[in-house]
This record gives C-alpha cells, sequence and structure tokens, in this order.
C-alpha cells in the first residue's frame, strides 16, 4: 500500500469536487424531490409497516443519494483518461491496487458527504434519529457509498466516453434503486423480482439503513455485511485488473 | 522489440542503446512507431516480444523501478486543468515520495527553471499552451529523472517558447547529465541530438549522428536526410474512437 499516493488521489478529488458548485445542488435537489414530493404525496396511499410512507422511503433516500453520488464520482476516471491526468498517475511509481482505493476513498467521501444532506430533512418530516444511532448510521453510510463507488470504477474503468457511461449508469442507479426496497417493502414479491433484489448490493445497504433509522429489518445483520463486504472486495479486485492492464 | 495491436504491427523487431547522459532523437512520420515506443519504455505499454531496459530495469519486471527512474512529458497535455500550477506539482512531488520540505523547495526551482513562478496559484485552464508545456516540463523535471522523455514537446508553440524550452533542455542535461530522450516533427530542433534514430513503418531505417547523416545521404539538412529516408508520402495517422472524443470535448470546452 502506498499512502501517499492514495491521499493523493484522496486530496486532489476532494479539491476538484468542492471546486465544482453545480454538483452540490444535484446532490440537494434530489432528495427535495424525492422525499417532499414523492413521500408527502404517497403517503396518504401507502401505510408500511404501520408507519409513515415518508419515513418508510427516508432511509432509501439516504442510499439513492449515495449511489447517485458515488456513481457520478467515478466519471473522474473517464475524464482523467481523456484528458489525459490519468497517464500521469500510471507513469508514477504507485501500485495499481493504491490507485484503485485512493479512487474508492474519494468517491466514497463524496458520496458520504452528499448522503449527509439527506439527513439535513430529518427534522421536516419528523424523523427524530438518536445521537447513538447517529454514530453508528455514518460509518453505515460510508460502507454503502464504498460498495457503490467501487462498482462505479469497475464501470468507469470498462467505459471509453462519458454517453456510455450516462447510459450505463442509468441502467444501473435507476434498477438498483427501484430494486433495493428503498421505495417498497421487498417481502410478498412475484419470484422473479425478489430474486434480482437478493442479489442487488444496495438491498443490503438499505436494509442496514432502514434496521438503524427506524427499527425494521428484514436480512440478519450479519448477512447484509457479508453481502456487501464481498460485494465491494469483488469490484475491487476487477477494479485493479482494469488498472493493471497493458495492452 | 516488437509490439503489435492484434494484426497491426505497431513497432517491428527494433533494437538500440541510449547511453547515460546523451541526448538522443528520436525521429519519424505519423504512426511510424515513436510513441508506441515511448509507451513501452514508461511501462504504459507491455512489448509484445523482445525487451527493453530503462536505466538498468527491466521494463515488465521492474516498472516501479523503471517509473522512479524517469520523468516524461506527453505528446497530449495530462496536467490536471482544474488545479492550480503549484497543486499539480505538489501532487506530482507526493506520488513520487517527495518529503513535504524538500517537494516545497523544490516547486520553488522548478517553477523558476520554466518562468511560471508568478503565476503558481493561477488554475491551469486559464494558462496558454506554451505555459501548460512548461509547467509538464517543470513537472517532469520535479522528481528529479535520471531520464527524461519527451514526446514532441513543443508541438504547436511559438518559436519563442520552443528556443525557449530546448535552450533549457540543453542546459538541463549538461547540468544535471540526465538522459533526453525526445521526439519532434521539427527537423531543425532534433540537431542539438548527439545521435538521432529514424523509425518508419514500425522499423529503424537509420540511427547515427546528424552529421554522420547528412554525410551519409549526402544532404545539408536533418529535413532532407529525413525525407531521403522516410520517402515523400503522407502519412494518415489512425485517430481511434477515444482520441476523437477528446478532442471534441477539447474543443466544445474552448468554444465555452
Amino acid at each position: 500500500m502506498d499512502f501517499d499516493a492514495i491521499r493523493m488521489i484522496w486530496v486532489r478529488d476532494l479539491i476538484r469536487h468542492f471546486r465544482d458548485k453545480v454538483r452540490l445542488l444535484g446532490s440537494i435537489t434530489r432528495p427535495v424531490l424525492w422525499l417532499l414530493i414523492m413521500g408527502t404525496g404517497l403517503r396518504a396511499a401507502f401505510n408500511v409497516h404501520g408507519i409513515s410512507y415518508t419515513h418508510f422511503i427516508f432511509p432509501g433516500i439516504i442510499a439513492m443519494n449515495l449511489i447517485f453520488a458515488a456513481m457520478i464520482s467515478t466519471i473522474s476516471i473517464i475524464w482523467d483518461r481523456e484528458f489525459g491526468f490519468l497517464r500521469e498517475i500510471l507513469v508514477a511509481p504507485i501500485p495499481r491496487s493504491s490507485i484503485v482505493l485512493g479512487k474508492a476513498l474519494s468517491g466514497s467521501t463524496v458520496a458520504f458527504i452528499e448522503g449527509l444532506f439527506v439527513l439535513v430533512f430529518a427534522p421536516f418530516i419528523k424523523i427524530h434519529i438518536p445521537l447513538i444511532s447517529l454514530l453508528l448510521l455514518l460509518p453505515l453510510m460510508f460502507l454503502i457509498a464504498f460498495v457503490c463507488t467501487s462498482m462505479g470504477i469497475v464501470i468507469a474503468a470498462r467505459m471509453t466516453s462519458f454517453e456510455g457511461f450516462g447510459v450505463i449508469s442509468n441502467f444501473v442507479i435507476m434498477p438498483m434503486f427501484f430494486l433495493s426496497g428503498a421505495m417498497f417493502p421487498i417481502d410478498n414479491l412475484p419470484h422473479w423480482i425478489s430474486f434480482v433484489i437478493r442479489i442487488n448490493p444496495l438491498t443490503y445497504g438499505v436494509d442496514l439503513l432502514r434496521w438503524n433509522t427506524l427499527g425494521i429489518k428484514t436480512f440478519a445483520l450479519y448477512i447484509d455485511f457479508m453481502f456487501l463486504a464481498i460485494f465491494s472486495i469483488i469490484m475491487l479486485g476487477i477494479g485493479v485488473f482494469e488498472f493493471s492492464k497493458t495492452n | 522489440m516488437s509490439k503489435h495491436f492484434g494484426q497491426v504491427i505497431a513497432v517491428d523487431n527494433i533494437s538500440f542503446e541510449v547511453g547515460k547522459g546523451e541526448i538522443f532523437g528520436f525521429l519519424g512520420p505519423n504512426g511510424a512507431g515513436k510513441t508506441t515506443t515511448i509507451n513501452i519504455l514508461c511501462t504504459l505499454l507491455m512489448p509484445s516480444a523482445g525487451e527493453a531496459t530503462v536505466n538498468g530495469f527491466n521494463v515488465v519486471n521492474f516498472p516501479n523501478e523503471v517509473r522512479r527512474s524517469i520523468g516524461i512529458i506527453f505528446q497530449d497535455p495530462s496536467l490536471d486543468e482544474r488545479l492550480t500550477a503549484y497543486e499539480n506539482l505538489n501532487f506530482h512531488g507526493m506520488i513520487y515520495h517527495l518529503p513535504s520540505k524538500a517537494r516545497k523547495a523544490r516547486i520553488e526551482e522548478v517553477l523558476n527553471i520554466v518562468g511560471l513562478h508568478s503565476k503558481k496559484d493561477y488554475i491551469v485552464r486559464t494558462f496558454s499552451g506554451g505555459m501548460k508545456r512548461r509547467l509538464e516540463i517543470a513537472r517532469g523535471l520535479m522528481h528529479r529523472p535520471h531520464i527524461l522523455f519527451l514526446d514532441e514537446p513543443t508541438t504547436g508553440l511559438d518559436p519563442q517558447t520552443r528556443q525557449h524550452i530546448w535552450e533549457y533542455i540543453i542546459s538541463l542535461s549538461q547540468k544535471e547529465k540526465i538522459t533526453i530522450f525526445l521526439t519532434t516533427h521539427y527537423m531543425d530542433e532534433a540537431e542539438i541530438c548527439q545521435r538521432v534514430g529514424i523509425i518508419d513503418h514500425g522499423k529503424i531505417v537509420d540511427l547515427d549522428t546528424p552529421g554522420a547523416l547528412k554525410n551519409k545521404y549526402n544532404v545539408s539538412s536533418l529535413n532532407d536526410v529525413f525525407l531521403e529516408a522516410t520517402g515523400r508520402d503522407i502519412r494518415e495517422e489512425e485517430s481511434d474512437e477515444k482520441e476523437q472524443l477528446g478532442q471534441f470535448l477539447r474543443a466544445r470546452s474552448k468554444l465555452r
């Protein structure tokens, strides 16, 4: 592990991120749209597990901001390749695993911060998160951000254009979000849909968040953690392989 | 050493040596295999056959040792245009493990060398082409490489900047005994080389001192040597999809 290099990649990506003010806007409008408008509109029609719909989707909206921000942050890989900066990184004496880890950490940090914006809305929809839960919620959010970023890295490393990434990420982000239990309970669903939900890493992330914020749970804790850990390790492994290619 | 991309042979069984402290020119028409060769020597590509050794290290077996030994100024810009000049250099120093204090001192030093000290806190996007090139050269020198690769470092620059850059490169090779491996399309620039190799269709067609080559072809300039050795046909350089997109995006961001 090359900590200098990891730090460099991390700091650089954060500097770039916070110089770009427009992106911050997206991460604030997204939860407003979903939580306040969708949540309020559908509240009358749904009543899940005896709690209000707005409350039910709250952890899902956190997960949504995490996955969106994580995937978008990995576009920087395509960006760097197009504008040459990736070569500066690749000819430097850095283990390829440190490049991938640096990218995964910077993307997770950005996504984590954007996930925090959703928490600001908690008082408006009358969700109270005790301090103890909040302390656990933050590392959980970072974990989910990390898993999503590692997946984004694999996609971005294989993409050659921004347009391609847009298409792929829509094919990935939207289905992953909808089929994660973020918007509706995942018990009593048809077989095929239930299968897709079970292989979706975000499902386990949403499960953890909902357990933490509302005390509702579908899977055992160890299943959530194991699935997320194994998934991100596989993704990081593929990512390192992609960055090591010299053909 | 050879390099194939599928059916295409980019570098065809070439063999040469560059001495320590030498200024070596690697010349050839577009698509002749210059950049592919440089990419292999700087570990971005693997040779398909044969081997290459840089600063005593095999590029396949010891890529990190090779990477530590070299500095590169790429043909296309590779700066982070959203960072300041100082940040670009500072990050470069970080990934080459310069300690914080030495890094700061070295940044001052290289900025003065290329005359960009007053611009150090400006975002690189606001720089002209010549300033960006100079910053890239400064960055390539940050970690005191043993070998400096310059892939068409003066393309698109005005004569003043070109002159300035070459004077600097010559003084560098004399003062710091850095080996310089350069490619260029400007044959008058190649005159400063101690030896030049001419590559065409992936093969080295000639390799000698500029004087000896001029004698061999009985001409008065390297430009004529080049035309004699490689013919007068205009070459097509294949631009892949990625490069086209990059060009498109660059053009678009300039319009904005």
